[in-house]
Protein backbone atom coordinates (compact mmCIF):
# COMPACT_ATOMS: atom_id res chain seq x y z
CA UNK A 1 0.00 0.00 0.00
CA UNK A 2 2.78 2.42 0.69
CA UNK A 3 3.55 1.69 -2.85
CA UNK A 4 0.98 3.48 -3.81
CA UNK A 5 1.01 6.44 -2.13
CA UNK A 6 4.58 7.27 -2.72
CA UNK A 7 3.92 6.91 -6.73
CA UNK A 8 0.52 9.11 -6.00
CA UNK A 9 2.63 11.80 -4.15
CA UNK A 10 4.91 12.06 -7.11
CA UNK A 11 2.34 12.30 -9.59
CA UNK A 12 0.57 14.78 -7.87
CA UNK A 13 3.10 16.90 -6.81
CA UNK A 14 4.49 18.87 -10.24
CA UNK A 15 0.86 20.43 -10.58
CA UNK A 16 0.66 21.47 -7.30
CA UNK A 17 3.88 23.22 -6.91
CA UNK A 18 3.37 24.65 -9.84
CA UNK A 19 -0.35 25.99 -9.01
CA UNK A 20 1.12 26.96 -5.53
CA UNK A 21 4.33 28.82 -7.19
CA UNK A 22 2.55 30.66 -9.52
CA UNK A 23 -1.20 31.38 -8.62
CA UNK A 24 -1.07 30.59 -4.56
CA UNK A 25 1.85 32.45 -3.91
CA UNK A 26 1.24 35.53 -6.46
CA UNK A 27 -2.21 35.70 -4.63
CA UNK A 28 -0.95 36.29 -1.56
CA UNK A 29 1.20 38.42 -2.64
CA UNK A 30 -1.33 40.88 -4.15
CA UNK A 31 -2.83 40.71 -0.89
CA UNK A 32 -0.06 41.74 1.23
CA UNK A 33 1.04 44.16 -1.32
CA UNK A 34 -2.13 46.10 -1.30
CA UNK A 35 -1.53 46.72 2.35
CA UNK A 36 1.60 48.84 1.60
CA UNK A 37 2.94 51.38 -0.17
CA UNK A 38 5.12 49.72 -2.40
CA UNK A 39 6.07 51.19 -6.28
CA UNK A 40 7.48 49.38 -9.01
CA UNK A 41 11.04 51.02 -9.15
CA UNK A 42 11.08 53.16 -6.03
CA UNK A 43 14.12 53.20 -4.00
CA UNK A 44 12.10 53.88 -0.73
CA UNK A 45 11.30 51.17 1.83
CA UNK A 46 8.30 49.41 1.52
CA UNK A 47 5.43 50.46 4.61
CA UNK A 48 2.52 48.86 5.52
CA UNK A 49 -0.02 51.71 5.29
CA UNK A 50 -3.32 49.52 6.34
CA UNK A 51 -6.11 50.06 4.68
CA UNK A 52 -4.98 53.32 3.09
CA UNK A 53 -4.70 52.06 -0.81
CA UNK A 54 -8.35 50.61 -0.47
CA UNK A 55 -9.89 53.67 0.96
CA UNK A 56 -7.93 55.15 -2.30
CA UNK A 57 -9.43 53.10 -4.68
CA UNK A 58 -13.15 52.78 -3.43
CA UNK A 59 -13.13 56.79 -3.17
CA UNK A 60 -11.86 57.10 -6.76
CA UNK A 61 -14.19 57.69 -9.75
CA UNK A 62 -11.99 56.23 -12.37
CA UNK A 63 -12.58 53.06 -10.71
CA UNK A 64 -16.28 53.17 -10.60
CA UNK A 65 -16.66 53.87 -13.81
CA UNK A 66 -14.49 51.32 -14.80
CA UNK A 67 -16.72 48.98 -12.62
CA UNK A 68 -19.96 50.55 -14.15
CA UNK A 69 -18.43 49.90 -17.71
CA UNK A 70 -18.02 46.37 -16.33
CA UNK A 71 -21.46 46.06 -15.48
CA UNK A 72 -22.59 47.07 -18.66
CA UNK A 73 -20.22 45.13 -21.01
CA UNK A 74 -21.46 42.45 -19.14
CA UNK A 75 -25.17 43.51 -19.30
CA UNK A 76 -24.90 43.95 -23.23
CA UNK A 77 -22.71 40.88 -23.78
CA UNK A 78 -24.19 38.33 -22.31
CA UNK A 79 -27.92 38.18 -23.60
CA UNK A 80 -26.63 39.13 -26.78
CA UNK A 81 -24.14 36.39 -27.31
CA UNK A 82 -26.07 34.11 -25.58
CA UNK A 83 -28.82 34.80 -27.61
CA UNK A 84 -26.94 34.88 -30.96
CA UNK A 85 -25.31 31.37 -29.95
CA UNK A 86 -28.47 29.97 -29.24
CA UNK A 87 -29.96 30.90 -32.46
CA UNK A 88 -27.07 29.48 -34.60
CA UNK A 89 -27.05 26.60 -32.69
CA UNK A 90 -31.08 26.11 -33.19
CA UNK A 91 -30.26 26.61 -36.97
CA UNK A 92 -27.63 24.39 -37.40
CA UNK A 93 -29.39 21.36 -35.22
CA UNK A 94 -31.29 19.65 -38.10
CA UNK A 95 -30.43 16.74 -39.83
CA UNK A 96 -29.33 18.51 -43.38
CA UNK A 97 -25.82 18.00 -45.31
CA UNK A 98 -23.39 20.91 -45.00
CA UNK A 99 -24.14 21.62 -41.71
CA UNK A 100 -20.49 20.94 -40.74
CA UNK A 101 -19.67 23.67 -43.04
CA UNK A 102 -21.31 26.03 -41.52
CA UNK A 103 -20.83 25.19 -38.32
CA UNK A 104 -17.12 25.48 -39.13
CA UNK A 105 -17.21 29.03 -40.12
CA UNK A 106 -19.51 29.95 -36.94
CA UNK A 107 -16.65 28.83 -35.17
CA UNK A 108 -13.38 29.87 -36.73
CA UNK A 109 -13.34 33.44 -35.38
CA UNK A 110 -12.68 31.58 -31.94
CA UNK A 111 -9.82 30.69 -33.07
CA UNK A 112 -8.60 34.05 -33.59
CA UNK A 113 -6.59 35.45 -31.25
CA UNK A 114 -8.58 38.44 -29.68
CA UNK A 115 -5.81 40.96 -30.73
CA UNK A 116 -5.75 39.86 -34.06
CA UNK A 117 -9.93 40.33 -34.17
CA UNK A 118 -9.32 43.67 -32.40
CA UNK A 119 -7.18 45.42 -34.94
CA UNK A 120 -9.38 43.75 -38.30
CA UNK A 121 -12.51 45.43 -36.26
CA UNK A 122 -10.44 49.03 -35.84
CA UNK A 123 -10.59 48.35 -39.71
CA UNK A 124 -14.51 48.24 -39.76
CA UNK A 125 -15.00 50.92 -37.37
CA UNK A 126 -13.19 53.44 -39.22
CA UNK A 127 -14.27 57.10 -39.22
CA UNK A 128 -16.17 58.91 -42.03
CA UNK A 129 -18.44 57.51 -44.91
CA UNK A 130 -15.28 55.37 -46.61
CA UNK A 131 -15.17 53.42 -43.10
CA UNK A 132 -16.61 49.73 -43.49
CA UNK A 133 -19.51 49.79 -41.57
CA UNK A 134 -20.27 53.15 -42.18
CA UNK A 135 -20.13 52.57 -45.25
CA UNK A 136 -22.79 50.01 -45.70
CA UNK A 137 -24.89 51.43 -43.30
CA UNK A 138 -25.01 54.74 -45.44
CA UNK A 139 -26.21 52.12 -48.17
CA UNK A 140 -28.29 50.25 -46.15
CA UNK A 141 -29.93 53.41 -45.08
CA UNK A 142 -29.72 54.67 -48.60
CA UNK A 143 -27.63 57.88 -47.68
CA UNK A 144 -29.30 59.06 -44.45
CA UNK A 145 -26.80 57.52 -42.00
CA UNK A 146 -24.51 59.90 -40.73
CA UNK A 147 -20.84 58.80 -40.53
CA UNK A 148 -19.08 58.45 -37.34
CA UNK A 149 -15.88 57.83 -35.72
CA UNK A 150 -17.44 54.98 -33.64
CA UNK A 151 -14.45 54.38 -31.73
CA UNK A 152 -13.32 57.94 -30.91
CA UNK A 153 -17.53 58.59 -30.07
CA UNK A 154 -18.75 58.16 -26.35
CA UNK A 155 -21.73 56.51 -26.61
CA UNK A 156 -20.40 54.16 -29.62
CA UNK A 157 -17.41 52.81 -28.41
CA UNK A 158 -18.31 50.52 -25.73
CA UNK A 159 -21.10 49.25 -28.36
CA UNK A 160 -18.52 48.56 -30.83
CA UNK A 161 -15.92 46.73 -28.70
CA UNK A 162 -19.02 44.95 -27.49
CA UNK A 163 -19.83 43.84 -31.05
CA UNK A 164 -16.35 42.82 -31.59
CA UNK A 165 -16.10 40.44 -28.48
CA UNK A 166 -19.63 39.00 -29.33
CA UNK A 167 -18.62 37.90 -33.12
CA UNK A 168 -15.35 36.67 -31.52
CA UNK A 169 -17.13 34.25 -28.77
CA UNK A 170 -20.06 33.40 -30.02
CA UNK A 171 -19.15 30.22 -31.92
CA UNK A 172 -17.85 28.70 -28.78
CA UNK A 173 -20.79 28.98 -26.72
CA UNK A 174 -22.70 27.98 -29.85
CA UNK A 175 -21.11 24.72 -29.75
CA UNK A 176 -21.73 23.75 -26.06
CA UNK A 177 -25.32 24.48 -26.73
CA UNK A 178 -25.29 22.49 -30.14
CA UNK A 179 -23.96 19.54 -27.78
CA UNK A 180 -26.74 20.54 -25.59
CA UNK A 181 -29.15 20.52 -28.19
CA UNK A 182 -28.35 17.17 -29.78
CA UNK A 183 -28.30 15.54 -26.26
CA UNK A 184 -31.91 16.14 -25.60
CA UNK A 185 -34.37 13.12 -26.41
CA UNK A 186 -35.89 13.28 -30.18
CA UNK A 187 -38.76 11.32 -28.16
CA UNK A 188 -39.54 14.29 -25.69
CA UNK A 189 -40.51 16.31 -28.59
CA UNK A 190 -42.82 13.95 -30.53
CA UNK A 191 -44.45 13.48 -27.16
CA UNK A 192 -45.22 16.80 -26.85
CA UNK A 193 -46.10 17.15 -30.64
CA UNK A 194 -48.73 14.05 -29.95
CA UNK A 195 -50.20 16.71 -27.01
CA UNK A 196 -51.02 19.17 -29.46
CA UNK A 197 -47.96 21.49 -28.09
CA UNK A 198 -47.18 23.83 -31.14
CA UNK A 199 -43.19 24.47 -32.31
CA UNK A 200 -43.10 27.71 -29.53
CA UNK A 201 -44.06 25.17 -26.61
CA UNK A 202 -42.03 22.65 -27.37
CA UNK A 203 -38.80 25.27 -27.13
CA UNK A 204 -40.20 26.50 -23.66
CA UNK A 205 -41.00 23.32 -21.99
CA UNK A 206 -39.12 20.76 -24.18
CA UNK A 207 -35.86 22.43 -25.79
CA UNK A 208 -35.14 25.47 -23.22
CA UNK A 209 -35.04 22.95 -19.81
CA UNK A 210 -33.04 20.06 -21.76
CA UNK A 211 -30.38 23.23 -22.22
CA UNK A 212 -30.55 23.83 -18.66
CA UNK A 213 -26.41 22.82 -17.74
CA UNK A 214 -25.27 24.26 -20.76
CA UNK A 215 -27.19 27.68 -20.77
CA UNK A 216 -25.50 27.64 -17.12
CA UNK A 217 -22.15 27.39 -18.18
CA UNK A 218 -22.37 29.78 -21.10
CA UNK A 219 -23.99 32.63 -19.03
CA UNK A 220 -21.15 31.93 -16.26
CA UNK A 221 -18.50 32.06 -18.37
CA UNK A 222 -19.09 34.86 -20.55
CA UNK A 223 -20.11 36.87 -17.27
CA UNK A 224 -17.02 35.97 -15.81
CA UNK A 225 -15.19 37.05 -19.30
CA UNK A 226 -16.81 40.59 -19.42
CA UNK A 227 -15.59 41.61 -16.30
CA UNK A 228 -11.91 40.08 -17.26
CA UNK A 229 -11.93 42.28 -20.38
CA UNK A 230 -8.83 43.46 -21.78
CA UNK A 231 -7.03 43.14 -24.23
CA UNK A 232 -10.22 44.48 -26.69
CA UNK A 233 -10.10 48.24 -24.38
CA UNK A 234 -5.86 48.06 -24.45
CA UNK A 235 -6.15 47.47 -28.41
CA UNK A 236 -9.44 49.34 -29.56
CA UNK A 237 -9.88 52.01 -27.71
CA UNK A 238 -6.92 52.32 -24.70
CA UNK A 239 -9.78 52.59 -22.07
CA UNK A 240 -11.74 55.97 -24.12
CA UNK A 241 -13.23 58.51 -24.93
CA UNK A 242 -12.87 60.08 -21.47
CA UNK A 243 -13.03 56.47 -19.56
CA UNK A 244 -16.30 55.40 -21.73
CA UNK A 245 -14.31 51.75 -22.14
CA UNK A 246 -12.28 51.51 -19.57
CA UNK A 247 -12.24 48.21 -17.28
CA UNK A 248 -11.12 47.24 -14.14
CA UNK A 249 -8.98 45.00 -15.52
CA UNK A 250 -7.20 47.84 -17.44
CA UNK A 251 -7.30 50.60 -14.37
CA UNK A 252 -5.34 47.76 -12.26
CA UNK A 253 -2.80 47.62 -15.69
CA UNK A 254 -3.31 51.69 -15.94
CA UNK A 255 -2.39 52.15 -11.78
CA UNK A 256 0.33 49.26 -11.93
CA UNK A 257 2.56 49.84 -14.59
CA UNK A 258 1.48 52.96 -16.43
CA UNK A 259 1.84 54.68 -13.08
CA UNK A 260 3.99 52.57 -11.27
CA UNK A 261 1.17 52.30 -8.17
CA UNK A 262 2.05 49.05 -7.68
CA UNK A 263 -0.15 48.60 -4.48
CA UNK A 264 -2.59 50.59 -5.43
CA UNK A 265 -3.09 48.66 -8.60
CA UNK A 266 -2.66 45.23 -5.89
CA UNK A 267 -5.60 47.14 -3.92
CA UNK A 268 -7.76 46.70 -7.38
CA UNK A 269 -6.95 43.18 -8.25
CA UNK A 270 -7.94 42.14 -4.62
CA UNK A 271 -11.16 43.85 -5.26
CA UNK A 272 -11.69 42.51 -8.83
CA UNK A 273 -11.11 39.12 -7.20
CA UNK A 274 -13.96 39.11 -4.58
CA UNK A 275 -15.90 40.77 -7.16
CA UNK A 276 -15.44 37.75 -9.55
CA UNK A 277 -15.96 35.17 -6.77
CA UNK A 278 -19.20 36.88 -5.74
CA UNK A 279 -20.22 36.66 -9.64
CA UNK A 280 -19.60 32.86 -9.24
CA UNK A 281 -21.20 32.40 -6.11
CA UNK A 282 -24.37 34.19 -7.01
CA UNK A 283 -24.89 32.31 -9.92
CA UNK A 284 -24.20 28.96 -9.02
CA UNK A 285 -26.42 29.46 -6.26
CA UNK A 286 -28.96 31.13 -8.18
CA UNK A 287 -28.91 28.22 -11.08
CA UNK A 288 -28.48 25.81 -8.16
CA UNK A 289 -32.26 26.60 -6.87
CA UNK A 290 -33.77 25.58 -10.05
CA UNK A 291 -32.27 21.92 -10.42
CA UNK A 292 -29.09 20.33 -10.69
CA UNK A 293 -26.07 21.63 -11.75
CA UNK A 294 -23.47 18.89 -12.80
CA UNK A 295 -20.83 20.09 -10.16
CA UNK B 1 -51.91 27.82 -47.32
CA UNK B 2 -51.37 23.82 -47.50
CA UNK B 3 -49.06 22.21 -45.26
CA UNK B 4 -46.51 21.79 -47.77
CA UNK B 5 -46.64 24.92 -48.53
CA UNK B 6 -46.43 26.44 -44.90
CA UNK B 7 -42.96 24.25 -44.77
CA UNK B 8 -41.44 25.31 -47.74
CA UNK B 9 -42.09 29.36 -46.82
CA UNK B 10 -40.51 28.21 -43.34
CA UNK B 11 -37.56 26.42 -44.86
CA UNK B 12 -37.18 29.49 -47.12
CA UNK B 13 -37.12 31.43 -43.96
CA UNK B 14 -35.04 29.47 -42.23
CA UNK B 15 -32.22 29.46 -45.21
CA UNK B 16 -32.61 33.31 -45.73
CA UNK B 17 -31.85 33.74 -41.66
CA UNK B 18 -28.56 31.34 -42.22
CA UNK B 19 -27.45 33.31 -44.86
CA UNK B 20 -27.91 36.20 -43.37
CA UNK B 21 -25.87 35.07 -40.19
CA UNK B 22 -22.85 33.45 -42.29
CA UNK B 23 -22.64 37.07 -43.70
CA UNK B 24 -22.49 38.81 -41.00
CA UNK B 25 -20.10 35.67 -39.53
CA UNK B 26 -18.18 35.77 -42.33
CA UNK B 27 -17.96 38.99 -43.82
CA UNK B 28 -14.70 40.51 -41.37
CA UNK B 29 -13.22 37.61 -42.56
CA UNK B 30 -13.27 38.46 -46.07
CA UNK B 31 -12.69 41.65 -45.90
CA UNK B 32 -9.64 40.85 -44.07
CA UNK B 33 -8.25 38.35 -46.93
CA UNK B 34 -9.15 40.68 -49.50
CA UNK B 35 -7.75 43.69 -47.96
CA UNK B 36 -4.71 41.56 -47.85
CA UNK B 37 -4.48 41.63 -51.52
CA UNK B 38 -5.10 44.95 -52.46
CA UNK B 39 -2.80 48.10 -52.58
CA UNK B 40 -2.57 49.76 -49.01
CA UNK B 41 -4.57 52.91 -49.43
CA UNK B 42 -7.25 51.50 -51.51
CA UNK B 43 -7.68 48.90 -48.20
CA UNK B 44 -9.12 52.03 -46.09
CA UNK B 45 -10.59 54.32 -48.97
CA UNK B 46 -12.77 51.49 -49.76
CA UNK B 47 -13.61 49.62 -47.52
CA UNK B 48 -16.91 50.61 -47.32
CA UNK B 49 -17.56 50.02 -51.53
CA UNK B 50 -18.33 46.81 -53.00
CA UNK B 51 -14.41 47.24 -53.95
CA UNK B 52 -14.14 46.34 -50.47
CA UNK B 53 -15.03 42.40 -51.90
CA UNK B 54 -14.57 42.78 -55.17
CA UNK B 55 -11.07 44.33 -55.70
CA UNK B 56 -9.69 46.12 -59.06
CA UNK B 57 -6.03 44.90 -58.42
CA UNK B 58 -4.83 42.14 -56.30
CA UNK B 59 -0.88 40.89 -55.49
CA UNK B 60 1.05 39.19 -52.70
CA UNK B 61 2.79 42.68 -52.07
CA UNK B 62 1.68 43.55 -48.59
CA UNK B 63 2.82 39.69 -47.86
CA UNK B 64 6.20 40.32 -48.85
CA UNK B 65 6.37 44.19 -47.63
CA UNK B 66 4.80 42.78 -44.17
CA UNK B 67 7.25 39.81 -43.84
CA UNK B 68 10.53 42.68 -44.55
CA UNK B 69 9.31 44.99 -42.18
CA UNK B 70 9.08 42.67 -39.46
CA UNK B 71 10.44 39.19 -37.94
CA UNK B 72 7.31 37.36 -38.82
CA UNK B 73 8.98 33.91 -38.99
CA UNK B 74 10.58 34.68 -35.89
CA UNK B 75 7.24 35.65 -34.22
CA UNK B 76 5.48 32.42 -35.79
CA UNK B 77 8.71 30.33 -34.46
CA UNK B 78 7.88 32.07 -30.99
CA UNK B 79 3.85 31.46 -30.62
CA UNK B 80 4.84 27.63 -31.68
CA UNK B 81 7.12 27.23 -29.55
CA UNK B 82 5.43 28.87 -26.63
CA UNK B 83 1.90 27.25 -27.02
CA UNK B 84 3.36 23.72 -27.74
CA UNK B 85 5.23 23.35 -24.60
CA UNK B 86 2.91 24.64 -22.69
CA UNK B 87 0.15 22.06 -24.27
CA UNK B 88 2.52 19.64 -23.97
CA UNK B 89 3.76 20.04 -20.64
CA UNK B 90 0.42 20.87 -19.57
CA UNK B 91 -1.02 17.34 -20.50
CA UNK B 92 1.91 15.56 -18.60
CA UNK B 93 1.52 17.56 -15.46
CA UNK B 94 -2.27 17.65 -14.99
CA UNK B 95 -3.02 14.14 -16.38
CA UNK B 96 -1.10 13.09 -13.06
CA UNK B 97 -2.53 15.24 -10.68
CA UNK B 98 -5.66 14.64 -12.10
CA UNK B 99 -5.50 11.09 -12.14
CA UNK B 100 -3.68 10.99 -8.40
CA UNK B 101 -6.42 12.77 -7.19
CA UNK B 102 -9.07 10.57 -8.49
CA UNK B 103 -7.94 7.15 -8.36
CA UNK B 104 -4.57 6.91 -6.01
CA UNK B 105 -4.26 6.95 -2.40
CA UNK B 106 -3.24 10.38 -1.96
CA UNK B 107 -1.97 11.94 1.55
CA UNK B 108 -4.42 15.09 2.33
CA UNK B 109 -6.67 14.17 -1.29
CA UNK B 110 -9.40 16.24 -0.05
CA UNK B 111 -7.15 19.46 0.94
CA UNK B 112 -5.16 19.45 -2.77
CA UNK B 113 -8.45 19.00 -4.17
CA UNK B 114 -10.40 21.95 -2.58
CA UNK B 115 -7.30 23.68 -3.62
CA UNK B 116 -7.55 22.96 -6.82
CA UNK B 117 -11.71 24.06 -7.19
CA UNK B 118 -10.20 27.28 -5.24
CA UNK B 119 -7.29 28.02 -7.61
CA UNK B 120 -10.19 27.71 -10.48
CA UNK B 121 -11.77 30.66 -9.77
CA UNK B 122 -9.22 33.53 -9.77
CA UNK B 123 -8.64 34.94 -12.43
CA UNK B 124 -5.29 35.37 -13.86
CA UNK B 125 -5.72 39.47 -14.26
CA UNK B 126 -6.24 39.31 -10.29
CA UNK B 127 -2.67 38.12 -10.32
CA UNK B 128 -0.86 39.33 -13.00
CA UNK B 129 1.34 42.35 -11.31
CA UNK B 130 2.98 40.10 -8.04
CA UNK B 131 3.38 37.16 -10.63
CA UNK B 132 5.00 40.05 -12.75
CA UNK B 133 7.16 41.08 -9.93
CA UNK B 134 8.00 37.97 -8.46
CA UNK B 135 9.23 36.54 -11.60
CA UNK B 136 11.22 40.12 -12.49
CA UNK B 137 12.86 39.87 -9.21
CA UNK B 138 14.21 36.39 -10.50
CA UNK B 139 15.50 37.95 -13.78
CA UNK B 140 12.83 36.18 -15.77
CA UNK B 141 11.95 38.79 -18.09
CA UNK B 142 12.23 38.34 -21.73
CA UNK B 143 12.85 34.81 -21.74
CA UNK B 144 10.39 32.15 -23.27
CA UNK B 145 10.41 30.34 -19.69
CA UNK B 146 8.35 33.02 -18.23
CA UNK B 147 6.11 32.46 -21.13
CA UNK B 148 5.79 28.94 -20.45
CA UNK B 149 6.59 27.96 -16.84
CA UNK B 150 3.61 29.66 -15.15
CA UNK B 151 1.10 27.96 -17.22
CA UNK B 152 1.96 24.25 -17.05
CA UNK B 153 -0.16 23.36 -14.14
CA UNK B 154 -3.62 24.20 -15.01
CA UNK B 155 -6.23 23.95 -12.44
CA UNK B 156 -9.09 23.22 -15.47
CA UNK B 157 -7.20 20.59 -17.10
CA UNK B 158 -6.65 18.77 -13.96
CA UNK B 159 -10.56 19.61 -13.06
CA UNK B 160 -10.98 18.13 -16.73
CA UNK B 161 -9.24 15.16 -16.07
CA UNK B 162 -10.14 14.79 -12.57
CA UNK B 163 -13.91 14.12 -13.53
CA UNK B 164 -12.76 11.93 -16.85
CA UNK B 165 -10.26 9.51 -14.49
CA UNK B 166 -13.56 9.63 -11.97
CA UNK B 167 -15.66 7.87 -14.40
CA UNK B 168 -13.20 4.99 -15.54
CA UNK B 169 -13.92 1.52 -14.79
CA UNK B 170 -12.17 0.34 -11.69
CA UNK B 171 -11.66 -3.59 -13.79
CA UNK B 172 -8.80 -1.69 -15.78
CA UNK B 173 -6.37 -0.87 -13.36
CA UNK B 174 -7.28 -4.28 -10.97
CA UNK B 175 -6.23 -6.74 -14.25
CA UNK B 176 -3.17 -4.42 -14.71
CA UNK B 177 -2.68 -4.74 -10.96
CA UNK B 178 -3.01 -8.48 -10.82
CA UNK B 179 -0.67 -8.63 -13.89
CA UNK B 180 2.28 -7.19 -11.38
CA UNK B 181 2.07 -3.80 -12.66
CA UNK B 182 3.39 -0.58 -10.61
CA UNK B 183 0.75 2.71 -10.29
CA UNK B 184 3.00 4.36 -13.61
CA UNK B 185 2.82 1.48 -15.72
CA UNK B 186 -0.49 1.11 -14.80
CA UNK B 187 -1.23 4.61 -15.70
CA UNK B 188 0.80 4.81 -18.69
CA UNK B 189 0.08 1.63 -20.50
CA UNK B 190 -3.82 1.13 -19.48
CA UNK B 191 -5.13 4.30 -18.29
CA UNK B 192 -3.77 7.07 -20.94
CA UNK B 193 -4.67 5.12 -24.31
CA UNK B 194 -8.16 4.75 -22.75
CA UNK B 195 -8.43 8.44 -22.00
CA UNK B 196 -8.08 9.92 -25.51
CA UNK B 197 -10.53 12.09 -25.40
CA UNK B 198 -10.33 13.66 -22.30
CA UNK B 199 -6.68 14.15 -24.01
CA UNK B 200 -7.81 15.89 -26.94
CA UNK B 201 -10.11 18.25 -25.20
CA UNK B 202 -7.78 19.07 -22.94
CA UNK B 203 -5.20 19.70 -25.73
CA UNK B 204 -7.68 21.90 -27.90
CA UNK B 205 -8.64 23.92 -24.91
CA UNK B 206 -5.86 24.77 -23.26
CA UNK B 207 -4.40 25.90 -26.80
CA UNK B 208 -7.38 28.00 -27.11
CA UNK B 209 -6.85 30.22 -23.88
CA UNK B 210 -2.99 29.89 -24.21
CA UNK B 211 -2.80 30.55 -28.18
CA UNK B 212 -4.56 34.44 -27.67
CA UNK B 213 -2.31 35.34 -24.76
CA UNK B 214 -1.82 39.29 -24.83
CA UNK B 215 -1.66 40.74 -21.07
CA UNK B 216 1.14 38.74 -19.91
CA UNK B 217 3.55 38.82 -23.24
CA UNK B 218 2.56 43.15 -23.44
CA UNK B 219 4.00 42.98 -19.45
CA UNK B 220 6.85 40.29 -19.67
CA UNK B 221 8.67 41.05 -22.65
CA UNK B 222 10.56 43.92 -24.23
CA UNK B 223 12.09 42.10 -27.40
CA UNK B 224 10.68 41.12 -30.59
CA UNK B 225 12.91 38.09 -29.85
CA UNK B 226 11.07 36.56 -27.69
CA UNK B 227 7.41 37.95 -28.53
CA UNK B 228 4.70 35.92 -29.66
CA UNK B 229 2.31 36.85 -32.23
CA UNK B 230 -0.77 38.05 -30.54
CA UNK B 231 1.41 40.82 -29.17
CA UNK B 232 3.13 41.36 -32.88
CA UNK B 233 -0.08 42.18 -34.37
CA UNK B 234 -0.77 44.77 -31.73
CA UNK B 235 2.22 47.01 -32.25
CA UNK B 236 2.36 46.12 -36.01
CA UNK B 237 -0.47 47.96 -36.00
CA UNK B 238 0.84 50.76 -34.08
CA UNK B 239 4.33 50.91 -36.27
CA UNK B 240 4.28 53.68 -38.36
CA UNK B 241 3.97 54.47 -41.15
CA UNK B 242 -0.09 52.51 -41.04
CA UNK B 243 -0.04 50.42 -43.93
CA UNK B 244 -3.17 48.88 -43.84
CA UNK B 245 -2.82 45.99 -46.38
CA UNK B 246 0.70 45.09 -44.39
CA UNK B 247 -1.09 45.05 -41.62
CA UNK B 248 -4.67 42.21 -42.93
CA UNK B 249 -1.50 40.37 -44.84
CA UNK B 250 0.17 39.87 -41.39
CA UNK B 251 -3.44 38.93 -39.87
CA UNK B 252 -4.08 36.52 -42.58
CA UNK B 253 -0.11 35.11 -42.30
CA UNK B 254 -1.00 34.32 -38.96
CA UNK B 255 -4.20 32.54 -38.06
CA UNK B 256 -3.58 30.70 -42.00
CA UNK B 257 -1.29 27.69 -39.96
CA UNK B 258 -3.97 27.42 -37.66
CA UNK B 259 -7.05 27.60 -39.72
CA UNK B 260 -5.53 24.83 -41.67
CA UNK B 261 -5.19 22.64 -38.64
CA UNK B 262 -8.46 23.60 -37.54
CA UNK B 263 -10.02 22.81 -40.68
CA UNK B 264 -8.73 19.32 -40.60
CA UNK B 265 -9.45 18.28 -37.37
CA UNK B 266 -12.25 20.22 -36.85
CA UNK B 267 -14.40 17.92 -35.32
CA UNK B 268 -12.05 17.41 -32.46
CA UNK B 269 -12.07 20.87 -32.17
CA UNK B 270 -16.04 20.97 -31.44
CA UNK B 271 -15.99 17.88 -29.56
CA UNK B 272 -13.60 19.27 -26.94
CA UNK B 273 -15.00 22.59 -26.63
CA UNK B 274 -18.85 21.23 -25.99
CA UNK B 275 -17.03 18.20 -23.40
CA UNK B 276 -15.61 20.81 -21.71
CA UNK B 277 -18.86 22.72 -21.60
CA UNK B 278 -20.86 19.68 -20.40
CA UNK B 279 -17.90 18.51 -17.56
CA UNK B 280 -17.70 22.30 -16.29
Amino acid sequence: MKKWSTAAIGMALPALIGLGLFVVLPFLLAIGLSFTNARLGSPLGIQFVGLREYVYVLSDATFWRALGNNCLFAALIVPGQTALALGLALLLNQPLRGMVVFRTLFFMPVIFPIALVSVVWILIFAPGPEGMLNGFLGWLSGGAWQPRDFLNDPTWALPAVVLTSIWQGAGFQMVVLLAGLQSIDPALHEAAAMDGAGRFRRFLHVTLPGLRNPLIFVTIVTTILSFRIFDQVRIMTNGGPKGATTTVVYEIVQAAFDRAQLSRGAAMAVLFFVLVLGLTLIQRRVFKQHGAVNR
Amino acid sequence: MSVTQRNLWRQAIRLLVLGLCTTAMVAPLVFMIIGSLKPDAAVLTEAGTLAAIFPNEVSLQNYTDAARRVPFGRFLFNSALINLAIVVLGLAVNALAGYALARLDLPGKKIALALVMAVLVIPFEAIAIPLFYQLSAIGLRDSYLVQIVPFIANPLSIYLFYSFFLNLPRELEEAARLDGAGTWRTFITIIVPNAKPVFAAVTIVSFLFSWGAYLWPLLMTTRAAVRPLPLAIASFYTLPPRQWGDILAFGVMMVAPLLVIFIVFQRWFVTGVANSGMKG
